[in-house]
């Protein structure tokens, strides 16, 4: 609360302290708590020293409403929604203004915001698309770090779908409403909200954020390749690219992979009933063969992985030293990953590359696993010897005792 | 010259060179004892068995181990995994360690619950409570030395103990750690104590209370009637017994070393957080535990430097036990004594448990 009013009473500055913001204190009597009033002591323009009058004009020193929200003392009022965005760029969009508070702050987000479905639809008065206060809330406004904004990345995903995902709301534009719910599905929502991975993807890392627009076609591959740079790399190589990136091919990566709900890959999705090979691939041809012998490869691999880490846990838990070789299954795990990698390249002969190598760290560390039990098992032999030769003299000492003693 | 004559000459010849038949008369003339507490004496000489195997164990590990920060942790893993018997020594060493430790406890509280402190032996006690205050140095010095993540973020909970003693505590620590933090210069100090420093001041004072011991003879408690007591010959009758002892605990240790190899852990990272649930070795445990416990601060003193205090006042009350004990009016003393061992077997079993479990 002392903060609160200490960040209050900066945002008049100094000079301005004892005089008391119009706007706020009016504002606060006609709205009993439930108007801005209430909410904008957290708003992010508050916090930097900005006032309401900063943005909606008039004078906020004066206590006379008709003074105060007077044309000629500048006051703007409520922007129509149309105006909105470029109600916001009088500031975001000058660079010298936005340095005093931000200096690393974009200042191109109302030309993004213009090459946008949203913000063509609201330039052709459909006043019903996303402008930034629907987004960014208003008169609430945090800072995208801040984890209870809604753009924050955790919120992102929500934010968007709450427009995307009302049937009502979309009905009109004839644009389906699921993408949150598989989205909520993916291996992208499971890295974001399980492992508290902030940089993994939500709806704007593909569509972006102020020019959103759903990727075309023949860029879905480059999309993904923001992060997946290598598989993506790979894919542009393959013979793949040609074909699903011309008309009705359709679009790259989600072809196999789909695009709001990916699940994380598996070599099921080569070969048997859940292939997606399948898809244009009949089975028994060549390249559904092909398909087949690739998951072959990457399960044996996966499965002697598993089994040398297996017979190695048995022998760590059995006290045995096992660090460095499963230091080198770590490896062996990387190759299968190259392997998966590789696939996108559609080319076995690099598939195989990365599991031969795979297979020899299996091998190696097996041998590993498998001599560190019969160590244990050597020891114990050991052991049982030695304590009967133990026993045997404890004994041999005792015939002694009585020797000495009668 | 018969066979026999020769060999009495080349007795003889030893003899007038080095006396030893004066040590075979010292062990002709030694008895021991023998009543319902004779079994206690067994663990001076189980703590003495262990001191050896300490230092042959030691000895073995040290022709491969490295008391360098980038080397240690490696040297030791090599022990483990290239060098023949290498896991047998180094959990032998380890698992000797605290078994150590815990035979000569049980030796110290044996010695007050039946007042063999008392007039002549108060020398005895003094060297015996300093060597077990060695024993736990060598403990504590030796945890560090395979430089892993556990011994690492221990010792730095133990040396930061040790600088909240009042007055010298921060340069207690800074001495300990060789720096303002654990590091380098730690492990080269800790190798040092652990195998110059500590052993040198252990021979010594090992001597000295073997060779008080030796001229004391061993107590009998008091309370036995005449009638009661007979003497055993230590040698070879006493010792032939204890030599079973002693292949008894080699077999409990070769048991634990082959069923419990010693673990080796992850390497020491200085940047990596704390492992969770970080404690010092059992024999620390109580008194960690207790500090634990203790309130940041009691009225304007800091809790921890008031746990402190109180260890330090009980040690002194404890070393002094012979001269405070014996006073007239002893029979209360007396029960003083035997209540504080109880209290103290008490406290110190109940509050390891607590320190691990909680």
């Amino acid at each position: 609360m002392r903060a609160a009013t200490t960040l209050f009473l900066l945002s008049f500055g100094l000079g301005a302290a004892a005089v008391p913001d119009s706007c706020i204190s009016c504002h606060a009597a006609l709205e009993e708590g439930k108007g801005p009033a209430s909410t904008i002591k957290n708003d992010i323009h508050i916090v930097h020293g900005l006032s309401c009058a900063d943005c909606h004009g008039g004078d906020r020193t004066s206590q006379d409403p008709e003074v105060s929200m007077s044309k000629a003392k500048g006051f703007k009022g409520r922007p129509a929604r149309t105006d909105i965005p470029k109600f916001c760029a009088t500031c975001h969009s000058n660079p010298d203004y936005m340095r005093k508070f931000a200096p690393r702050e974009r200042v191109d987000q109302f030309e993004l915001y213009q090459t946008s479905i949203h913000g063509k639809r609201l330039a052709a008065g459909d006043v019903k698309v996303a402008t930034c206060i629907d987004c960014h809330s208003v008169h609430d406004i945090r800072a995208v770090k801040d984890s209870l904004s809604p753009v924050h990345p955790l919120h992102v995903a929500d934010t968007c779908g709450h427009c995307h995902s009302d049937k009502e709301r979309m009905a009109q534009y004839k644009i389906p409403t699921n993408q949150f719910a598989e989205y909520r599905t993916s291996v992208h929502w499971q890295a974001m909200t399980k492992r508290g991975d902030l940089s993994a993807p939500s709806c704007a890392s593909c569509h972006g954020n102020h020019g959103a627009k759903p990727p075309q076609v023949e860029s879905i591959s480059e999309v993904c390749g923001t992060c997946h740079v290598l598989f993506e790399q790979l894919y542009s190589r393959s013979v793949h690219k040609a074909i699903f990136s011309s008309a009705g091919g359709g679009g790259g990566c989600v072809v196999c992979h789909s695009n709001h709900g990916i699940q994380s890959p598996d070599t099921k999705m080569l070969t048997g009933s859940a292939s997606v090979c399948a898809g244009c691939h009949d089975a028994g041809t060549p390249p559904a063969s092909t398909a087949a012998q690739m998951a072959a490869w990457l399960n044996g691999l996966d499965a002697a992985l598993e089994n040398s880490d297996a017979v190695l846990k048995t022998a760590e838990k059995s006290g045995m030293e096992v660090s460095e070789a499963q230091v080198r299954l770590i490896e062996g795990r990387e190759n299968l990953v190259k392997s998966r990698l590789a696939l996108h390249s559609m080319q076995p002969d690099q598939v195989r590359i990365p599991v031969d190598a795979g297979m020899a760290i299996a091998r190696e560390t097996l041998y590993v696993g498998q001599n560190a039990l019969r160590e244990r098992d050597f020891r114990r032999y050991g052991l049982g010897v030695s304590v009967i030769l133990i026993s045997l003299a404890i004994l041999a000492i005792r015939l002694l005792i009585r020797r000495i003693e009668t | 010259m018969s066979a026999a004559e020769l060999k009495e000459k080349t007795l003889d010849w030893f003899d007038e060179r080095t006396g030893w038949r004066m040590v075979r008369d010292l062990l002709d003339h030694k008895v021991v004892p023998m009543h319902a507490g004779t079994a206690w004496y067994y663990f001076g000489g189980i703590t003495l068995f262990l001191i050896g195997v300490q230092l042959f164990t030691g000895v073995l590990l040290l022709l491969y181990y490295r008391p360098t920060v980038a080397e240690a942790f490696d040297s030791v893993r090599f022990i483990m995994t290239r060098v023949d018997f290498g896991w047998l020594i180094r959990s032998i060493h380890s698992w000797s360690a605290n078994l150590l430790i815990l035979s000569a406890f049980i030796h110290m509280f044996s010695v007050v619950f039946t007042h063999a402190y008392r007039r002549p032996r108060e020398l005895t006690w003094l060297s015996g409570i300093l060597l077990l205050g060695l024993m736990l140095c060598f403990g504590f010095s030796g945890y560090l030395l395979p430089w892993n993540q556990i011994s690492y973020f221990a010792t730095k909970v133990g040396t930061d103990v040790a600088g909240t003693t009042p007055f010298a505590g921060p340069a207690l620590a800074r001495l300990l750690r060789g720096g303002e933090d654990v590091g380098a210069g730690t492990l080269t100090r800790f190798f040092d104590f652990h195998v110059i420093l500590l052993p040198l001041i252990s021979f010594g004072l090992i001597g000295f209370h073997v060779a008080l011991v030796q001229k004391h003879g061993m107590s009998t408690p008091s309370g036995i009637p005449a009638s009661k007591l007979s003497h055993m010959k230590f040698f070879p009758n006493f010792f032939l017994r204890e030599l079973m002892v002693w292949y008894g605990v080699l077999a409990v240790l070769g048991t634990l070393a082959a069923i419990f190899p010693w673990e080796l852990g992850e390497k020491a990272d200085p940047f990596a957080s704390a492992p969770a649930g970080i404690r010092p070795e059992w024999y620390f445990l109580a008194e960690f535990y207790t500090l634990k416990l203790l309130p940041s601060h009691v009225w304007i003193v800091e809790g921890e430097l008031l746990g402190l205090f109180f260890f330090g006042a009980l040690a002194v009350v404890w070393v002094l036990l012979p001269f405070w004990e014996v006073k007239p009016g002893g029979e209360r003393r007396t029960r003083l004594a035997t209540g504080l061992g109880v209290f103290l077997v008490f406290y110190l079993f109940v509050f390891t448990i607590l320190g691990y479990v909680k």
